[in-house]
């Protein structure tokens, strides 16, 4: 009886725990925190070579500044976001993108 | 070892190079190709085109790609002469046949497939969320 509680209480206080959390930060925080699910742009268009010649597929992932997009932005998954590092540094090597823009 | 294997080279000829001195250049890779053996797949002439930053004094460049099938050995001689040519503002020397065959290997790989991972992983989510609630399972 009392392990039951004990156990069931646990539960709920750790899955309660995270949704008190959400609960507790109020609508605004929850619609700042609502986002798209992010889907890697290279799986869903079933690109497999990253070609670092193709300055127009690589550009949205070099902003303004000239840094390589993070993942947890682009939402581009692990293996391919390795490809399209070395595509960017290739690219930057022969000048299609730019190292730093100031 | 004996693979065949297949680079890619990208040089930036000076804006101030005339059409004369590109096709020399090329001219010269493909001399060069012909002596130490090695096969010219794919030439390309890209143009005059804007870099992203100054190379030198210079903002624009002539674009060369060149695909060659060859050794390290040509290779190692090409970028030597492209390293001499002061009409050369920069080059690039890229090994692909690897990267394409891995390319290949998982283009194949996505035909061959046909089971639903995606909805065997959402379901035992489901499974673990609701824990045993045999209603709602048997809907489904």
């Amino acid at each position: 009886m009392a392990d039951e509680q004990r156990r069931g209480g646990g539960g709920r206080g750790g899955r309660g725990g995270a949704r008190g959390a959400n609960a507790e930060k109020g609508p605004a925080q929850r619609r700042s925190l609502f986002r798209r699910r992010k889907v890697c742009k290279f799986c869903s268009e079933k690109i497999d070579y990253i070609d670092y010649k193709d300055v127009r597929m690589l550009m949205p992932f070099v902003p303004d500044r000239g840094k390589i997009l993070p993942r947890r932005i682009s939402g581009v998954c692990a293996p391919h976001q390795r490809a399209l590092q070395t595509a960017i540094k290739r690219a930057r090597q022969l000048a299609l993108v730019p190292y730093v823009v100031d | 070892m004996s693979t065949p294997r297949q680079y890619e080279l990208v040089y930036i000829v000076s804006p101030d190079a005339s059409e004369q001195d590109v096709t020399d250049l090329h001219a010269q890779v493909e001399a060069v190709i012909a002596r130490i053996g090695g096969e010219l797949v794919k030439s390309e002439n890209w143009g005059r085109r804007k870099m992203a930053y100054e190379i030198g004094p210079h903002k624009e460049g002539v674009y060369v790609l060149e695909l060659i099938n060859g050794t390290g050995e040509l290779m190692k001689e090409l970028e030597r002469r492209l390293r001499v040519s002061e009409k050369v503002l920069r080059y690039l020397v890229v090994r692909v046949d690897e990267e394409l065959r891995a390319a290949e290997r998982t283009r194949s790989r996505r035909k061959v497939r046909t089971g639903p991972p995606a909805g065997e992983g959402d379901r035992s989510g489901m499974m673990d969320s609701d824990g045993g609630d045999d209603r709602y399972d048997a809907e489904v």
